[in-house]
Formats: structure tokens, C-alpha cells, sequence
């Protein structure tokens, strides 16, 4: 079994339950998040559209963050799904400077290294991921990358030369897919971010969790 | 107005949560600085038992002592930078060894345990052949103990512009520089001018092959990858670590060659003591820059 996700960006309408739902769950401290949607807006007015790319850790085959990890916290289980043992992690933050998706933060509560895990709790109670619950459109698919007749692995048929991965140049084999996705969405590098123009405009940088 | 400034290929982030901050600081500076100083100088201290082994003689147990020092300076500030240090235990007994924190962590405590041997040769033993012998295997082990950073810089997938061989390179350079450095303040009238030249001649060349590294990066960089590209305007025009960059440039490595050839001409050691010292601050300036630059770019 290899579990992966997909979200269609065409359904995506940005509502953000998704990341409430996750909060939730998983009781993400404030100013830290497992999943958040980004808005990039394209264009110049009155041509502009707006674009809604949820981000969340990739759950890569060729996961840089099981690799740096010199205690083994993070971890691939049987499902294919990369997680995370808090009781372990030393909090060196060598994972949240090798994932190249920045998927990873320091819990400030815990100060151990934390992110999504495709909320591995709820999967071994065969219940799905809380974000792709709470999901009004159904854009969020999730499910056994292994089965062909999984919901996740149909859509990825139907829609062949259309699903992408965020920074495949990387070598992560991410099984977090994207459909209707594009430069705009899924390259940090390709939007500009400028004072003034964002929700946190006081805000330039979060702090780390903890010491520093 | 953005939108009336922008064009229409254009686009903009609008909504999004901060970008998180400095996730390895200042401390971990501190850690690469200090490692280079505790290797170097037994690096140091093996070429002067080789080419001058009278006067050298007379620093083993002092260097000794330098690079338990600094070794731990660098053991202490690794713990520091932990956001759990006291599960620091965790790396010798959950081992996973992919990892060249682990590698590292396990070199390190050899390491240490072959300087204190050497203490304990030269200090209560006073066995110089004993000494001697040991340092050839704790050189060999100061080998990968300097490089083993450049591999977890590597394993950070996500900052493009750490790259192997390159990280290599340039922490072996850094060990040379800072080691040659030390030793010339270190020596005092224990060595003479001869062997102090030598010396000046291991930090003016570290110095300039690390300077063609970083100019290589400089101007090579940005045609390769996107990523260093981005990465690298911070440290160009008047982005936020210009400054510091070209700080730590002359500091390090175009000061102290000019130095070097002007002690050489005058036959000064205060002018190779001064660029000893030039060498070692711009040092810290110009890894800090290096450890920084990269965790300013947006992941996602």
C-alpha cells in the first residue's frame, strides 16, 4: 500500500476549511501550521485571477527529511506514509532545513519537529484525513496510490498529462499530487511577495519555535 | 498600486502565512568556526612536526589543548542550537546513520577521545613518539570530522546553493585558514619566522582557493539553478547581507593575502599576526553569511 494525495486546483475555492479542519485535529499551535492555503493572484486588474494551492508535506518516496534525521523521529510507516515520533526527535531542525516544500516546523509547544501525516491516527481507524472531510468540493482526493480502483488512482488516470508535483527537479518523488496545477501555484519562485500586499503585513517573519 | 505596477504575466502572493524565521542561527555559525579552528591546528601541528620538528615539539601540548577547546566550544554550541538538547543521547542509542548528524555526532566523540589521549601523552606521559603516532590517526579522523558538515549541508536538499563538492572544499580551506591562522598567534616565540612563513603561506593560499570558490558561486551560480539565483540577490546590490558578504570576503580571504605578501616583503610578524587575526573574524562573518542566505528563501 502507498497512500499519496491529490488536489484538483481547479475545484479548490481557497474557503481554507481544509487547514481549520487540520487545526483542529491535530491541535496545531498558533502561528504554526501542518497545512495552509496560498492565495497567489495573476494578473493586472480588471484581468486578474486569483489561484488557491494547498500546501501540505509531500510524503515523498525519496523523503530528505527521513534521511537527515539522525534519530530516525521521522519515519516511513507501512503505508507509505512519512511520520513522526515526538518522544524521539531531538529537535535539531535538520528536517525542517532539508524538505524542500518548508513542510516542516518546530512545534513551539513541544519543540520537537512536527507536520502533516496525512493524519495517520485517523488512517489506521480506516477514517479519512480530516482535511479531506472537511473539503466542500471534493478537491482534496485521497488513497492507495497501489490500487488502481482507488479514487486517487483513477483520478490520476482521467487526467494523465495534467498532474504535477511540486519541484520534481528535486529527485522527492512526492506522492502529493496536484491537477490543473502550474508554474504560478506550485513555484515559490515563479510569485512576488510584496510588503503591503498580504494578510500579515506587519508580520515579515514567524519566529522559531522556542530559543532563538 | 501592486496590481497597476505588476505585469500581466505576473503574480503575486496575497495571502499566505509569514515566512518562518532563522531556523539554524547564529549558533550554528559558531559551531562551523569553532570545529575549523579545533581541526586545523592539529592539522597545523602535523605539517610543523613534519617540516620543522624541533620547534614544533614544543606545541604539542598546547595545541593540544586549542583544539579541545574549540572542539568542545563546537560540541557545546550544537547542543545549544538543539530545541531538545537533553535527548542529545538519543543520537547514540536511536542511531540512524543516513544521516551525517549522526556520522558526525559519533566522529566528534572520537575525535575527542583521541585529543584527550594526546593530552594525556604529552602532558603526563611526556612520550613524544607515543604523541606522535596518535596524531597520524587523529589527522586522519580530523579529516572527516571537518567535512562531515558539508555532507548534512548537502542532505538539506531544499538550500540549492549548499552543493557538494563545493561545502567540501570550502570547510577544508576553512580548517586550513583558521588552523594556520591560530597557530601563528599561538606560537609566539616558539617558532621561528621560517616556520611562521610556512605558515603564512597555508593561510594565503587556503584563503585564496576559498575566494575563487565563493567568486565561482558568485558569478556561476546564478546561470545553473533558479534557486541560487534567488538566493544569491541577497548578498548582491543592496540586499540585506551585501554588506556582511563582502565584509567577510576581504576579511577573510583578500585581506590577509595582501597582508601575507606585505609581511613576506618586510619580513613583519605583527603584519602576519594581523592578518591571522583579519582572517579568523572574517571567517565567522562569511559562514554566517553562507548558513543564513539560504533560509531566507521562500519554500513554498
Amino acid at each position: 500500500m502507498q497512500l499519496g494525495f491529490l488536489v484538483d486546483l481547479h475545484l479548490c475555492m481557497g474557503c481554507k476549511g481544509c487547514e481549520i479542519a487540520c487545526k483542529v485535529e491535530n491541535e496545531v499551535p498558533l502561528s504554526t501550521w501542518r497545512l495552509r492555503v496560498k492565495y497567489v493572484d495573476v494578473g493586472s486588474f480588471p484581468e486578474t485571477r486569483r489561484t488557491f494551492t494547498p500546501l501540505r508535506c509531500n510524503h515523498c518516496e525519496n523523503a530528505p527529511c527521513v534521511r537527515i534525521c539522525p534519530v530516525s523521529a521521522l519515519h516511513y510507516i507501512e503505508n507509505g506514509i512519512v511520520n513522526i515520533d515526538k518522544e524521539r526527535c531531538i529537535g535539531c531542525a535538520g528536517c525542517v532545513m532539508a524538505c524542500p516544500y518548508g513542510a516542516i516546523y518546530i512545534d513551539p509547544l513541544t519543540q520537537t519537529a512536527d507536520k502533516c501525516t496525512f493524519c495517520a491516527h485517523r488512517v489506521a481507524s480506516s477514517m479519512m484525513p480530516a482535511c479531506v472531510v472537511a473539503c466542500p468540493v471534493q478537491a482534496n482526493i485521497f488513497g492507495d496510490l497501489d490500487n488502481p480502483t482507488s479514487n486517487i488512482s483513477k483520478y490520476i488516470q482521467k487526467n494523465q498529462g495534467n498532474v504535477q508535483v511540486r519541484k520534481p527537479e528535486k529527485g522527492t518523488n512526492p506522492h502529493h499530487f496536484y491537477v490543473n496545477g502550474g508554474n504560478v501555484t506550485l513555484n515559490p519562485l515563479s510569485s512576488h511577495r510584496l510588503n503591503g500586499h498580504n494578510l500579515f503585513n506587519n508580520i515579515t517573519t514567524l519566529p522559531i519555535g522556542g530559543h532563538h | 498600486m501592486v496590481h497597476e505596477t505588476i505585469a500581466a504575466t505576473n503574480a503575486v502572493v496575497t495571502l499566505d502565512v509569514a515566512l518562518p524565521g532563522i531556523v539554524w542561527p547564529w549558533l550554528v555559525t559558531v559551531n562551523m568556526w569553532a570545529k575549523s579552528i579545533g581541526t586545523g591546528v592539529i592539522f597545523m601541528l602535523f605539517l610543523l612536526l613534519k617540516k620543522y620538528p624541533e620547534q614544533a615539539g614544543k606545541l604539542r601540548f598546547q595545541t593540544t589543548v586549542v583544539s579541545i577547546i574549540f572542539i568542545h566550544l563546537f560540541l557545546l554550541f550544537t547542543l545549544a542550537d538543539l530545541h531538545q538538547p537533553f535527548r542529545m543521547w538519543h543520537i547514540f542509542f536511536f542511531p540512524h546513520v543516513t544521516s551525517a548528524i549522526t556520522v558526525g555526532a559519533w566522529m566528534a566523540t572520537a575525535f575527542v577521545g583521541l585529543l584527550f589521549l594526546l593530552a594525556f601523552q604529552s602532558f603526563i606521559k611526556k612520550d613524544n613518539a607515543a604523541f606522535d603516532k596518535t596524531l597520524t590517526w587523529v589527522v586522519l579522523l580530523a579529516i572527516p570530522v571537518t567535512l562531515y558538515t558539508a555532507g548534512l549541508m548537502s542532505q538539506c536538499t531544499a538550500r540549492e546553493l549548499w552543493q557538494m563538492p563545493t561545502e567540501s572544499a570550502q570547510m577544508i580551506f576553512a580548517a586550513l585558514l583558521s588552523g594556520s591562522a591560530f597557530m601563528i598567534l599561538l606560537a609566539g616565540n616558539k617558532l621561528n619566522y621560517e616556520a611562521k612563513k610556512t605558515l603564512g603561506v597555508v593561510l594565503g593560499l587556503s584563503a585564496l582557493m576559498s575566494f575563487i570558490l565563493y567568486m565561482s558561486e558568485y558569478v556561476f551560480g546564478p546561470m545553473k539553478a533558479e534557486e541560487v539565483a534567488a538566493v544569491l540577490e541577497y548578498i548582491k546590490g543592496d540586499g540585506p547581507y551585501t554588506v556582511m558578504f563582502w565584509l567577510g570576503q576581504w576579511m577573510a580571504y583578500l585581506l590577509p593575502m595582501l597582508l601575507i605578501v606585505l609581511s613576506r616583503a618586510s619580513k613583519s610578524e605583527n603584519i602576519l599576526r594581523l592578518a591571522a587575526i583579519l582572517a579568523l573574524a572574517g571567517l565567522w562573518l562569511v559562514k554566517h553569511v553562507w548558513l543564513i542566505i539560504p533560509q531566507l528563501l521562500p519554500m513554498s
